[in-house]
């Protein structure tokens, strides 16, 4: 199998331009956030931060400035309610499975969209299996989550709701204050967790005032080391940890800190945070060059998600009709493009993306979607780039098609 | 979004970016479908057949995945020339063979287009109203599996709509 991947790789030998756009599955880390890194592997700080060393004092130091740093930036009370994990998928199961585990009934109710990632999504199938009882919440055609059926949903028996901050598939950005608001109105008792890691340097937020009790983050999502993420959790809001081991400055986490990822980590969020505004508009403006360049571009396409302000500055969705999707990511790649797809056609369940057709896009709209996500390092260039390329993959690829699908 | 690595062989990527025998065929003797556009997967097949039941030329036209469209190369190239008796012989599993092995999530693929041969191979014996002794009653293990992926498509576009209904309905 190796052998064959060389051979694919050789097949990409000459690509005269390279755009990585495949951000949701994992991203290339900024040149400034590698080089904050790299002391922090043999020259300091490589020490245990509990012990009683020069390099683990070292550690101490450089992990509560990252903290605190991150706090600010989210707008915690302090740094302790900043908990390192190593990425979204194990903050995201800390806050389900953290929370439910301090509910020794199992029982209660937990509430969750349609469209949350499979993080959140498989998580409450499981708790589902031990007892809680789960309820997803439907969305309207562009990911917007039906707050009607969200009062209907929470009672007196709801343990916990989750909701994304921002659709990691197609860029919508909920009330999250207000889907927070009606949860917590119905029955403060209930635990609120959001998954923040499109939102956090995408959109402006700040925990405190937005009524959530935890939120995860990434340090991916925003050009730091992969291997690394975060969870907030509000000061007087008691979950249990769901790994045991020796703990050390992370009382949620144990094992020992990676203080590299760690620092890497706060120095994507101060590259993203120090220009906020700036950063932001740089990616809406390449957001919406790539949109309509595709739209005015290519025939019989679908913008998946919203439009405009309610959709992530870095979000680009777009189902192309009679084109298969994992077919088009080769043919992308070939050219040096990369991006992925909604495609089922990876796995032998024949299921697509399950947010695609949460909005109420069809399975054959739903195997031609391709997910793309610009940042601040990408350039007026690269989109120049993709919309050369893009187009006669398409056209190529329809070519194939032919009259198999007539739509 | 797709998540499964596929190490594709060279052979396969090869079809994939000059796929033989590709288009419709306008004067084809017959032609046959297999897979749909739900499950993403979906071959037609065209068949020019002679008087001595001999494939003189196949096409294919592919809305798939770059299996899908190397297989469908494949057997439109292997069937040239071939009496049907013998096309009909042709497995999935020889079929994976020759693309230099497939990803097991991949397996579908092959024998997505071994099945739209077959299935081109009963539609020209029905049309003719023969039935040759070799050509089997029963479906084979390639006409199955591709009729339970079409299923299996509109069953799951089934579920998902009740869904969507149930839930609207809450």
């Amino acid at each position: 199998m190796v052998e064959n991947v060389r051979e694919l790789l050789k097949a990409h030998e000459g690509l005269k331009h390279e755009v990585y756009l495949d951000i949701e599955n994992s991203s290339f880390v900024a040149p400034e956030v590698v080089e904050a890194m790299l002391p922090y592997f043999n020259k300091r700080a490589y020490g245990n931060p509990t012990l009683t060393h020069k390099p683990g004092w070292e550690a101490f130091e450089a992990i509560m400035e990252s903290a605190q740093k991150i706090a600010g930036y989210l707008g915690c009370k302090s740094l302790e309610e900043v908990n390192f994990t190593p990425g979204e998928t194990e903050a995201n199961n800390l806050a389900l499975l953290g929370a439910a585990s301090q509910i020794r009934a199992k029982r209660g109710k937990i509430v969750v969209s349609e469209i949350e990632p499979l993080s959140v999504v498989h998580v409450a199938e499981m708790l589902s299996k031990q007892g809680f009882s789960v309820v997803k919440v439907p969305v309207d055609g562009e990911g917007f989550v039906n707050l009607e059926k969200l009062k209907e949903a929470v009672d007196g028996e709801t343990v916990l709701a989750s909701f994304s901050m921002v659709n990691h598939e197609i860029g919508t950005i909920q009330p999250i204050k207000e889907i927070a608001e009606i949860v917590k109105d119905k029955n403060p008792n209930a635990i609120v967790h959001t998954d923040a890691s499109d939102a956090y340097g995408k959109i402006p937020f700040k925990v405190q005032s937005l009524n959530v009790d935890m939120a995860t983050i990434s340090s991916y999502k925003i050009l730091g080391p992969r291997g690394i993420g975060a969870l907030y959790v509000k000061e007087g809001v008691n979950i249990e940890r769901i790994l045991e081991g020796q703990i050390g400055t992370q009382k949620l986490w144990p094992g020992v800190e990676n203080t590299p990822l760690i620092v890497g980590f706060a120095r994507a969020s101060e590259l993203v945070f120090e220009r906020f505004e700036e950063n932001v508009s740089h990616m809406r403006r390449l957001r919406d060059k790539l949109i309509n360049g595709i739209i005015n571009r290519i025939h019989d396409v679908k913008l998946n998600g919203p439009k405009g302000e309610k959709r992530a500055p870095d979000n680009v969705n777009i189902s192309f009709l009679r084109c298969e999707g994992e077919a088009l990511t080769i043919e992308l790649s070939l050219n040096g493009v990369y991006v992925s797809s909604g495609s089922a056609c990876t796995r032998r369940l024949l299921q697509p993306s399950h947010v695609l057709t949460a909005i109420g896009r069809r399975f054959e709209e739903a195997h031609g979607s391709i997910l793309m996500k610009v940042t601040r390092l990408h350039t007026e260039a690269d989109i120049d780039y993709v919309l050369e390329v893009l187009p006669k993959a398409v056209e190529r690829l329809r070519g194939i098609t032919g009259s198999t699908v007539v739509e | 979004m797709s998540r499964v690595p596929l190490p594709y062989s060279q052979k396969i990527l090869e079809l994939f970016r000059n796929p033989k025998n590709l288009g419709k065929m306008e004067d084809a003797t017959v032609s046959a479908v297999a897979g749909n556009p739900q499950c993403g997967d979906m071959i037609t097949f065209y068949l020019k057949i002679n008087e001595e039941d001999v494939i003189e030329k196949a096409t294919f036209e592919s809305y798939g995945c770059a299996a899908n469209i190397a297989t469908s190369s494949i057997v439109t190239e292997r069937v040239k020339g071939m009496k049907l008796e013998d096309a009909w012989k042709i497995t999935w599993k020889s079929v994976a063979e020759e693309v230099g092995g497939l990803p097991a999530v991949k397996f579908h693929c092959g024998i997505l287009a071994v099945g739209a041969l077959r299935r081109a191979i009963r539609a020209y014996y029905k049309m003719k109203g023969q039935k040759p002794e070799w050509l089997p009653e029963e479906l084979t293990f390639e006409e199955k599996q591709a009729l339970e992926e079409e299923e299996l498509a509109k069953i799951l576009a089934k579920k998902m709509k009740m869904a969507e209904e149930g839930s609207k309905n809450v």
